[in-house]
Formats: structure tokens, C-alpha cells, sequence
């Protein structure tokens, strides 16, 4: 008798699984559909970006001098159409305004000391940061003119300013992308599996597994490797896209796409053992996604995948700190924009927190994962 | 029959305790090369248990189990090579077509196998390219005793394969039972209905809680009884209301 191929039996399974896999409507969405719209929702916004600082400039406010004209013509400087007084006014305590512009001409009568013009200028507590930008434009419009008009007055020091045009730009779909291939690595790893291997268990599919000379490992195995190739086209999918439509920066071409799949797939390896405990624990298929959930959602929100995490309190920080997803979006965005290799030493860091991570999760699985 | 033949299926003194609980309190029987061996009984009465650990999918707390003389504890994968397995209420890939499960079975036993010819066997050609979540109850039981063969089994091994079929699928299934045997396989089935198991067996064990009450041929069960003096409260008439159900509806396979 031939000797039984358990290898043979394990790649079976695996096209079997991922038929059934492309067939799940949910697979789809998760791994393909919401980390696209993510991308075209976010990829559109960041297209917009920058500083505003809106302005609305009251009734009778002299229009006519440099001042103005200057403020007129800077791009950070939005003024604001409004009607009355009274709708600026409430604008303003509602914070919807930034600040309210009033510039009088004055009197001046030959008198040499009092200023022509005088600029008032009101902002609200919830404005701060935005009305000292304003303050700072409108100081330094007076300086320049000051200096045009008085030429030879001594000055302590003069300004010379340059700037230099980076190597690339960074977009802001360059840190959503990689943020959106660390979510559809968890959401499949977490939810896919999960589900797959709780149906696989109560539906007795296991258990007629069980009945053939494969062995347990191989079964599992054969599972994950379906869920891996699918996941690798799904992100070859999203890396192309963002590539060729939004411009998602490569720096080494393709040498940085295999790093990004690389990465990837150590992220997905990570959250299918979480998908494993998942399942071993539920008691019934109504509690997978709240036990999920657990795993996904604070990474989801705390792990810098929409936005950095330095924009989280100091509190929250440590919490950041601890998520694998979080260093998985770090790794993938220092590879795919900084060109940084797997020996850099704090993509190699991140490669070992994750390693750490793996470890544990895979060891907890062990314990709880049931086979009928 | 006279005919002596071979014990494929030896079990001595098996017993499975869960806890507290005894499921099987130590039984022992024979099965022979060739023949549909039944173990009739109620629900509860330690039929599956005992089937599972024949099939190794159980483990046992103390007897011998001898399935063509390999042992259930040692030669786990030697026994599952040569037998067919059908589970009660057994699901599959539910979104695959059964073409394609029949692949990945194939893979499993690393066999290869006319699909086709197989479906053929229990009617199932027509839905070769439907998926198994479309098929009825009927179909997906007849698909389960279709992958039992795949492997061409020593033995093959169905727990209740008629629970919840119409008259015609179970008659139906009922032939294509005998087929198998007639093609030199050996049957043991699992059953908690009368007319399967005197229709059908060759031998049958009764199993009440855990424990075997009678092991015969049916016919000689009955004759026993007869003999003791029994008679039936009703009078028995010469045919009864499913063959009158047979007999108007025909006994075709229905695609329920």
C-alpha cells in the first residue's frame, strides 16, 4: 500500500477551504471591501489638508489698505461670508468662527506717532492656537511693510528663510494604506477563523475529518494556509490600488510590496491564533463576535491605524503600546515609505514584538482550542 | 446460512464511562466479513458510543476492539484507511458543489476516484455541480454514504443513515445498503427503527443501557418469541399502510 501523504491531504483541505472562502460573503468585505472604502474615503480627504483659520470681517471694516489686501491673498486666511454683526458675534461664541476682523482708519492729522490704521481683532478661548496664527500673519505683514516704509531705520536682526523640496511627499494615503493592511489582516485572522473553525467543529466537519488518516495539525494547517493566500491577494489587491490610484509611495518597487506581504503575513499569523482562542472558547456562535471584539477593537481604535497614536493622551499611550497591531502599522509604514529594511533596528524591534506576541497567543491557543 | 465466515469486527467486554456516567457496560459481539450487522436500541442506549469507538473517533475506557484484527488504541490511521464513515448529522463545506467535496475527499483518502461513477451510485448525478447546502435532507444523506466508499472500504460503518427520509428514500437507501454489502463490504449500521433492522440486517444486536439484551438473526429473533407462546394483540393483516403508500406512489427515487 502506498504510504498516506499527509501533505497530499493537507493541500486538499486548503483548496477546499478556500473555495469556501471566496464563496463567504463576509471574507470578502472585511478583508477586501471596508479597507478599500477606508482608503478612497480617507485618500480623498487627505487630498484636501492644511491649516485654515476662518475669518469674518465685520460691517464697516475698512477694506481698502495693504493690510487687508495681504491677508486677502494668504492662502491660510479663510474669511468667512456672514451677514450681521449679531451672526458673526454668535459665530464666534459658538465657535464656529476663529476670529472677527475689524481694521478702522484712523485720523491721523499729521500726527506722525498715531498708526493709520488700527487692526482689532477678536478670538474666542476655544480659538487659541488659530488666533496666535492670525496674530503672527498680521505681525508680520506690519513688520514687512514697516520695513518698506522705513528704510533706514537700524534693525537687530534680519530673517532670511529657505526651503527645501523633500526627497518624497508624504501622503496621507501613505499612512492609511499600511494602517488598512493591518485591518484586514485582524479582521480576517480574528473573525475569519473564528467562525470557520467554530462552523467547522458544531457542523461535525471536523469530526468527519477525523475519521480519514489525516492527521489534527495538518487539518489546521490546511486551514491557515487557505486563509493566508487569500489574504496575500486581498493585500497585493490594496497595495496595487493604492498604488496606482493614490499614488501610495513604493520607495524599493517591488522589493518593498514582497517586505509589505511578508509583514503581513507575520500580522495574520498573530490574529489567526487569536481567532483560534476565540473559537475554543465560545460557548455558541452568538458570542464570537463580542469575544472578536475584544481582540479587534481596541486595536482597531488604539494601534495607529487611522491616525497616529501620538494623538492619544499620555495615559492611553502605554495601552498603544502594547498592541501588536500597533507595531505591524509601524513596521509596514517605515518599509513602504522609508525604505527601511527588515535589519533596521526599529523595523527589526518591531518584528520582535510581534515575534513575542506570536509566542504568547499561539501558547494560550494550545490550551484552549477544542477539536469537538 | 451455514456458512462460517471470517470475524472482520471483534469486540470483548467494551465499556465507556463519561464520568459517573456508564454508556456501555461491557459488551462484546462479533461482526462477520459480509455482512449488514445492525445494533438496534432506543436513543441513549450506547449504540453511537460504540460505533464511534469501532470508527476512532472516541477512545474507550476498558474491552478490546479489533477492527480486521488492528486495535482501536495502536493502529489508529492503519484502521481508518479501510473504512467507510457516516455521521449523524454531519455537515460539509456547505458552500461547495459536491463535485468539489467529492475532490477534497479524495485528497484525504489520496485516492483517485471517478466522481461521476460515484454520484451515480446514489443518484446524486444530477446535482454533481450543486452546492450541498442546496440539496435536500434525503440527497445529503445519500451524499454522506457516497463518500463512505471513496476509499473502497473493508468496512462501512452509518449511524441512523434513515433518520428523517420520506418511505422511497429509505427503501431506496435500504437497496443501495445491500448493493454495498453485495460488493464484498461489510456493514455496520446503527438504528432505532424495527422494520430497518429486520428488512435489512443480516444480524442484529439489541442494545438497551449500555448493555446487549439479544444478538440473532432477525428471523430467528422473532421465531424465538413465537415459540415462547407470544401473540400479536392485532390481528395481522397481509399488507399494511406503507405498502399501500409504496404501492400508489411508486418507488422511484424522489427529489424531495
Amino acid at each position: 500500500m502506498k504510504k498516506y501523504n499527509q501533505f497530499k491531504a493537507m493541500l486538499s483541505i486548503s483548496k477546499a477551504s478556500f473555495r469556501s472562502i471566496t464563496r463567504s460573503p463576509s471574507a470578502v468585505v472585511f478583508s477586501l471591501a471596508f479597507p478599500l472604502i477606508f482608503i478612497i474615503v480617507f485618500g480623498f480627504i487627505g487630498k484636501g489638508g492644511g491649516v485654515y483659520v476662518d475669518v469674518c470681517v465685520k460691517p464697516g471694516s475698512d477694506t481698502q489698505n495693504p493690510i487687508y489686501k495681504a491677508l486677502s491673498s494668504n492662502s491660510v486666511i479663510n474669511f468667512k461670508k456672514t451677514e450681521s454683526e449679531a451672526e458673526m458675534d454668535s459665530d464666534l461664541y459658538k465657535g464656529r468662527t476663529d476670529a472677527i476682523l475689524y481694521i478702522q482708519k484712523n485720523n491721523v492729522n499729521g500726527n506722525n506717532f498715531q498708526p493709520p490704521f488700527t487692526i482689532n481683532l477678536q478670538t474666542s478661548n476655544a480659538s487659541q492656537e488659530k488666533g496666535q496664527i492670525l496674530e503672527m500673519i498680521i505681525n508680520d505683514i506690519i513688520s514687512h511693510m514697516n520695513a518698506a516704509m522705513l528704510t533706514n531705520v537700524p534693525t537687530l536682526a534680519e530673517l532670511k528663510t529657505t526651503q527645501v523640496t523633500v526627497h518624497r511627499e508624504y501622503k496621507t494615503i501613505d499612512f492609511i494604506l499600511p494602517g488598512q493592511l493591518g485591518f484586514s489582516m485582524l479582521s480576517a485572522g480574528v473573525f475569519g477563523t473564528a467562525f470557520v473553525f467554530y462552523n467547522l467543529r458544531s457542523t461535525l466537519v471536523l469530526k468527519r475529518f477525523f475519521a480519514t488518516p489525516i492527521r489534527r495539525e495538518y487539518i489546521v494547517l490546511g486551514e491557515c494556509l487557505s486563509r493566508l493566500v487569500f489574504q496575500l491577494i486581498g493585500a497585493t489587491i490594496i497595495i496595487g490600488i493604492g498604488w496606482a490610484v493614490f499614488g501610495f509611495t513604493l520607495v524599493h518597487g517591488f522589493v518593498t510590496i514582497a517586505q509589505m506581504l511578508i509583514l503581513s503575513v507575520i500580522g495574520l499569523i498573530i490574529f489567526m491564533g487569536m481567532g483560534f482562542v476565540v473559537s475554543g472558547v465560545a460557548k455558541n456562535e452568538s458570542t464570537i463576535p463580542p469575544l472578536a471584539n475584544i481582540f479587534t477593537l481596541p486595536q482597531f481604535l488604539l494601534a495607529g491605524t487611522f491616525f497616529p497614536i501620538s494623538a492619544f493622551p499620555l495615559w492611553l499611550q502605554p495601552i498603544c503600546k502594547i498592541l501588536p497591531l500597533t507595531y505591524l502599522n509601524d513596521a509596514m509604514r517605515k518599509v513602504a515609505f522609508e525604505g527601511s529594511s527588515f535589519f533596521n533596528p526599529v523595523v527589526g524591534k518591531d518584528i520582535l514584538i510581534l515575534f513575542a506576541w506570536g509566542v504568547v497567543v499561539y501558547f494560550v491557543a494550545v490550551k484552549t482550542f477544542k477539536w469537538e | 446460512m451455514a456458512v462460517s465466515k471470517p470475524i472482520i469486527i471483534s469486540v470483548k467486554d467494551l465499556v465507556k464511562n463519561y464520568g459517573d456516567f456508564q454508556a456501555v457496560k461491557g459488551v462484546s459481539f462479533d461482526v462477520f466479513e459480509n455482512e449488514i450487522f445492525g445494533l438496534l436500541g432506543p436513543n441513549g442506549a450506547g449504540k453511537t458510543t460504540s460505533l464511534e469507538i469501532m470508527e476512532t473517533l472516541r477512545k474507550k475506557t476498558s474491552g478490546t476492539v479489533l477492527i480486521d484484527g488492528l486495535s482501536v488504541d495502536n493502529d489508529q490511521n492503519a484502521i481508518k484507511k479501510i473504512i467507510g464513515v457516516q455521521l449523524q448529522a454531519a455537515g460539509y463545506y456547505p458552500s461547495l458543489t459536491l463535485l468539489e467535496l467529492l475532490n477534497l475527499f479524495s485528497g484525504l483518502y489520496n485516492v483517485e476516484i471517478d466522481k461521476m461513477a460515484m454520484l451515480t451510485k446514489v443518484g446524486l448525478q444530477d446535482k454533481a455541480k450543486s452546492k450541498y447546502k442546496a440539496l435536500s435532507g434525503g440527497q445529503k444523506q445519500r451524499f454522506s454514504i457516497c463518500t463512505t466508499l471513496i476509499n473502497e472500504p473493508k468496512i462501512v460503518f452509518l449511524d441512523e443513515p434513515t433518520t428523517g427520509l420520506d418511505p422511497q428514500a429509505r427503501r431506496n437507501l435500504w437497496d443501495l445498503i445491500r448493493d454495498i454489502r453485495n460488493n464484498g463490504t461489510t456493514v455496520v449500521i446503527t438504528t432505532h427503527y424495527m422494520d430497518e433492522a429486520e428488512n435489512l440486517c443480516d444480524r442484529v444486536a439489541i442494545v438497551e443501557s449500555g448493555n446487549i439484551i439479544a444478538l440473532d438473526t432477525p428471523d430467528s429473533l422473532i421465531d424465538k418469541l413465537v415459540a415462547t407462546g407470544f401473540e400479536r394483540k392485532k390481528e395481522v393483516k397481509k399488507a399494511n399502510l406503507e405498502d399501500v403508500f409504496l404501492n400508489l406512489t411508486g418507488q422511484e427515487w424522489r427529489d424531495e
